[in-house]
């Protein structure tokens, strides 16, 4: 049935052709199912050429792409990147800073306390890679194949939660980026002063009341300092993503207008990855150049404005705290 | 002179009040053969005194002779202390305050603390002042709203932060974040005032402020004072204890101190002849 609906459009879209004669005589038809827009350049007058260049933008970030990712836009990559940094964020941080805590407030000095501080500067410096591969064999087949059996046995043979997809990417990097994260917050729970703790503690607060009524939002812009730079490392990897969850091409967002709205299990398009598709994938890497260049200069805008965001938000929680030791 | 200096110094020349012996006091805290230790160093030795009730007691000595240890002793601060520890015993209210059924954190409630270098939160004002109620689940906005208002009336600094009681504490003055840190101590309403050289670190205009503070409290408030400046002891303590090396040399009625001291340390101490 659809099957010869889809047919028919075929035909249709085969039944009219467009006849040019170019300038040098040469005959060209073109199906009009082919063309996606028409403009006359040599017809344009100057403010509307300007025009037609801020669409022509504006139509590579907003649309999907098109011809096997060389032409068209690069919004689901953009779109996956923004998520999946967001998501990264939001699962690290808590970690993070809960894990700076224990070892800052905690744990007693000696040689746990010292081992896992050298396991997380350690952590620091594998290879992105590492984290991809463990990240597949832990999240995707270990916790996402449990996931599958558990809740969407239904759903088996096909892998639900089974398969690469952008909540196991963000905690994938989410692991990558931990180490940023506890080392800077850390610091800054180390930098609040010891008479403000010990003030806590003499109105009456328990050490848990003191850590999160007044050692917390006095570390706050420092715990931000660390989310920053986990956020920046973290929107700007490839490797392990294409491991975890990125595709060249993906038809669904992993945010949209359909219940439940965020859909962790979804494979997602990757502006890092997108580039190197395009780059080093694509049959005419000469003609893709342009759109190299394009998507390059828009994943490096969007670290910079997820950053600039952050830096607005530690900007104003110093202004609350002003005075204060950041 | 020493004499002279005395009565130079303190601003009000009929403190009458302040003859009587330790011993016929009331004593709010007693203190016994109370020896502290941090790790092998030890750093008092067989302290015995009795701190009066709604008077001001204050403890004097060189840097290092241990007030400030015996102080944070008060109020158990010295626990979180790594490798400390202590023998004898501090009652307080007749109870030992080591008795493991007391909790530290009631204990803590019943003495407010002033420090040296004051340590407002990073929120604000009205947040600094409510902030041992907050803790002790005390959420109610009439409630907090009148112990905000009292407390900070009291600390004397009321008429000048009512309009900007939202804003951050750390936007005040020195002078004012130490009233602050009053205001706080005291919102808890406890017993005893504990203040480790809250005039350290202040101009003198701030200073003569928290001094005329205290004199205040001292009408509802027991109140124990770390000092290195021997003039604020003279004008602020109806009591005067001189430590050194750890040791309680001498305690007595602050006037009795200053005039006429019954140790020779003491009195070198006193007259800057110290050293």
């Amino acid at each position: 049935m659809l099957a010869r609906r889809a047919k028919d459009l075929r035909s249709q879209e085969a039944a009219s052709v467009l006849h040019i004669r170019l300038a040098d005589g040469r005959a060209v038809r073109i199906p009009t199912g082919k063309i996606i827009r028409y403009y006359q350049p040599n017809a344009l007058s100057a403010p509307e050429r300007l025009g037609m260049a801020v669409m022509n933008f504006w139509r590579f970030l907003s649309e999907d792409p098109r011809e096997a990712n060389t032409e068209g836009g690069i919004f689901p990559a953009i779109f996956g990147t923004f998520v999946m940094t967001v998501l990264m964020s939001v699962l690290v941080t808590p970690f993070g800073v809960l894990a700076a805590i224990y070892l800052r407030e905690y744990a007693k000095p000696g040689l746990w306390l010292r081992g896992v501080r050298i396991a997380v500067n350690n952590l620091a410096g594998v290879p992105s890679i590492v984290f991809g591969v463990f990240g597949l064999g832990f999240f995707v087949y270990g916790v996402g194949s449990f996931v599958d059996r558990w809740f969407f046995g239904e759903a088996l043979p096909t892998p639900t939660f089974g398969t690469g997809g952008v909540l196991w990417a963000s905690l994938t990097l989410a692991l990558m980026t931990v180490p940023v994260v506890i080392v800077a917050a850390e610091e800054s729970l180390a930098s609040v002063p010891k008479g403000t703790r010990e003030g806590s503690l003499a109105c009456g607060a328990s050490k848990w009341q003191t850590i999160r009524r007044v050692v917390l939002p006095a570390a706050a812009p420092g715990i931000m300092t660390g989310f920053i730079l986990a956020m920046a490392r973290g929107a700007g990897e490839v490797a392990p993503l294409m491991l975890v969850g990125v595709v060249k091409y993906a038809p669904t967002l992993p945010l949209d207008g359909i219940f439940p709205f965020l859909h962790p299990e979804r494979k997602f398009m990757h502006l890092g990855f997108h580039i190197y598709d395009l780059g080093f994938q694509s049959p005419d890497s000469e003609a893709a150049k342009p759109m190299v260049f394009a998507t390059t200069l828009v994943l490096i805008a969007l670290v910079v404005l997820l950053n600039l965001a952050a830096i607005l938000v530690r900007k104003n929680l110093r202004r609350k705290y002003a005075g204060g030791t950041f | 002179m020493p004499a002279e200096l005395f009565k130079a110094l303190r601003r009000e020349p009929d403190a009458g009040t302040n003859v009587t012996a330790p011993e016929t006091a009331r004593p709010l805290i007693d203190v016994e053969g109370y020896n502290f230790y941090y790790g092998s160093k030890q750093a008092l030795f067989g302290i015995r005194m009795g701190i009066p009730e709604k008077q001001v007691t204050a403890l004097i000595g060189p840097s290092g002779c241990g007030k400030s240890t015996l102080l944070r002793s008060f109020n158990r601060m010295n626990d979180l202390v790594e490798g400390s520890r202590h023998e004898g015993n501090i009652r307080l209210g007749g109870r030992s305050i080591f008795d493991p059924a007391l909790e530290v954190i009631s204990l803590r409630r019943r003495m407010g603390m002033v420090f040296q270098k004051s340590n407002p939160f990073p929120k604000s004002i009205y947040e600094n002042v409510v902030y041992g109620l907050r803790v002790a689940g005390q959420n109610d906005r009439r409630t907090l709203d009148a112990v905000a208002e009292r407390s900070l009336k009291a600390a004397a600094l009321w008429d000048e932060v009512k309009d900007q009681l939202g804003e951050s504490a750390l936007k005040l003055s020195g002078g004012q974040m130490q009233r602050l840190c009053i205001a706080r101590a005291i919102a808890n309403n406890p017993e005893i005032i504990l203040m480790d050289e809250p005039c350290s670190a202040l101009d003198p205009v701030a200073t003569t402020k928290i001094e005329e503070l205290i004199f205040e409290l001292k009408k509802d408030y027991t109140i124990v004072i770390v000092t290195h400046n021997m003039q604020q002891a003279a004008r602020v303590s109806d009591w005067t204890a001189f430590f050194y090396l750890g040791r309680l040399v001498e305690f007595d009625g602050t006037k009795k101190i200053f005039l006429s001291p019954s140790q020779k340390q003491t009195e070198d101490y006193i007259t800057g002849r110290f050293g």
